[in-house]
């Protein structure tokens, strides 16, 4: 009994996954459907990346002084404080920032897309686009997809840029440690490696949160077995939570293959 | 409790009923649907629904809530998909791609909410059928948009969004929308659900001088029995899912059939029931 109910929740999750694979694609595809895709492109940009840039900024900010704290306490223990500037931009770059950004951008954008969607299937909105022969799929998120590729990685980037500066003003200007030997750390210890780690996680984890937040959106009647606000409110949940988690299992496979 | 369905219905004897256009015998119908089956797990909502709407005028498919009038509405334009039966556009079965397409390219469907594009203006809206069918320049696009909008007195709000506007000026610029691509057959789901008696009027009003205007063949789901029996050529009503009666407005007015009174002349029965 506990086997099959395994079994069964197994083979349900391997569903899903193919059914966002599915939509995915078909949402790339056909994002031409409908014209305007350039004008569509600029409000998704918009959407995405410009309004969240006060939430990342702010979120990076924070970080970078409590890696700067913790760090030159922990480094100042061993006699290494001047590796602080190492520990804070590593930590940033190849961990911190593509992974908090993600799940800030989660938070933000990808709960008002889901909710989005929500209403509009809700209200009819997509049954209309797709008896006019638009695919639904392409015209609403195709776009929001090719703009995550562009959004994630510069609000990561902003996430290093931002946290870096957070982690000197707490380490050497708040506990005054030696502010050349911080910045002479983070240029020698940030090999072009690491920028690519970190894009490939920005860019990964955008398409996973903007792809599970638009299919939860999408989906809503279906995935919720109810319909209305209801729906809608559980479409919302479940895209931030669901993209959370696929962004952390990313986060620890593409660390594992490229460390 | 059936009457015999008339699938050749002519056009209704009511004086301002729009009636269908000369239809030539040997052409097909421009909608068939033949054994008509959709069921909701366990619940059964059309068991074997079978009609014919021919060209031209107003067809009114009557029916008490819950009987399956908009179901069957959405399985026709393709939105649901049923579980058996034949539809049939002009002739061409509506299973395959190409009759589908068809269907698409000359028919629109007014929805009960609107549907209206929330981010995206008035003229937006009207102009994004136009774009989907891929016809024309986006000048003639806008001249097009331009034109229903100021048919339907919508012009001078061509730049606000939809939840701007009044619950009438929704209505109007779904009908625009719909109308905007000149479509042959337009099927409006309860258009009048929730309005109150002057503004149901107006509605109906706006679709038989638009229907005469443009001569498209208007498909109109309602359980206001009164105005459909006024503005419809033929009557189209549903009961536990099939069709008990398929004729025009005139008969339907006049039938003796015990299950038609009661739902036809319901404010008597109240009447009766209060005295």
């Amino acid at each position: 009994m506990v086997f099959s109910k395994i079994g069964e929740a197994t083979l349900g999750s391997i569903e899903s996954v193919g059914k966002l694979a599915i939509f995915g694609a078909r949402a790339l595809r056909t994002s031409g459907s409908g014209g305007v895709l350039f004008a569509r492109l600029v409000r998704a940009i918009f959407e995405l990346g410009v309004r969240c840039i006060p939430v990342i900024t702010i979120i990076s900010i924070f970080t970078g002084l409590v890696l700067g704290l913790q760090g030159h306490h922990v480094l100042s223990r061993f006699g290494a404080s001047e590796m602080l500037g190492t520990l804070v931009s590593l930590s940033l770059c190849r961990e911190l920032a593509p992974v908090l950004a993600a799940l800030m951008i989660a938070g933000q954008a990808g709960t008002a897309l889901s909710a989005e969607l929500g209403i509009q299937r809700s209200t009819e909105q997509i049954d209309a686009l797709e008896l006019m022969g638009i695919s639904a799929e392409g015209f609403l998120v195709g776009t929001r997809l090719f703009a995550s590729t562009f959004v994630f990685p510069v609000l990561t980037a902003i996430f290093v840029l931002v946290g870096v500066f957070g982690g000197w003003i707490s380490g050497c200007v708040m506990i005054h440690a030696d502010s050349p030997t911080y910045w002479s750390a983070v240029h020698q210890a940030v090999h072009p490696k690491d920028v690519l780690e970190c894009m490939i996680k920005a860019l990964t984890f955008g398409g996973i949160t903007i792809s599970i937040c638009a299919f939860q959106g999408f989906n809503a009647h279906l995935l919720s077995g109810t319909a209305g606000a209801r729906a809608v409110s559980l479409a919302t949940v479940r895209g931030v939570v669901f993209s959370s988690i696929a962004v952390l299992a990313a986060d620890y496979l593409i660390t594992a293959i490229m460390v | 409790m059936t009457e015999a369905p008339n699938l050749a219905a002519g056009p209704g004897s009511t004086p301002n009923a729009a009636g269908p256009n000369q239809t030539d015998p040997s052409q097909p119908p421009l909608v068939r649907v033949h054994g008509l089956r959709k069921s909701f797990g366990d619940l059964q909502v059309l068991s074997g629904v079978d009609f014919e709407v021919e060209k031209g005028g107003i067809v009114s498919i009557l029916g008490k809530s819950g009987t399956g009038k908009s179901v069957l509405l959405k399985c026709v334009v393709g939105l649901l998909q049923f579980d058996s039966g034949e539809i049939f556009y002009e002739g061409k079965l509506l299973a395959c791609r190409a009759g589908r397409a068809e269907l698409r390219e000359r028919s629109s469907y007014v929805f009960q909410h609107n549907a209206l594009f929330d981010s995206s203006t008035v003229l937006e809206n009207a102009i994004i059928p136009l774009r989907a069918l891929g016809k024309g320049s986006p000048k003639e696009w806008h001249e097009r948009a331009r034109g229903v909008l100021d048919r339907l007195e919508l012009l001078g709000a061509a730049n606000r969004y939809p939840e701007e506007l009044s619950g009438g000026m929704q209505k109007r610029l779904a009908v625009a929308r719909a109308l905007v691509t000149d479509p042959d057959v337009v099927f409006f789901d309860e258009p009048t659900a929730g309005l109150d008696p002057i503004r149901r009027n107006a509605v109906f009003e706006m679709i038989t001088q638009l229907q005469r205007e443009r001569q498209f063949t208007a498909v109109v789901v309602t359980h206001d029995v009164q105005e459909a029996l006024l503005v419809s050529s033929r009557i189209i009503w549903l009961d536990d899912g099939k069709v008990r009666f398929l004729g025009p407005s005139a008969a339907f007015s006049v039938s003796q059939n015990s299950d038609i009174c009661r739902f036809r002349d319901n404010i008597d029965a109240l009447r009766a029931s209060l005295i």
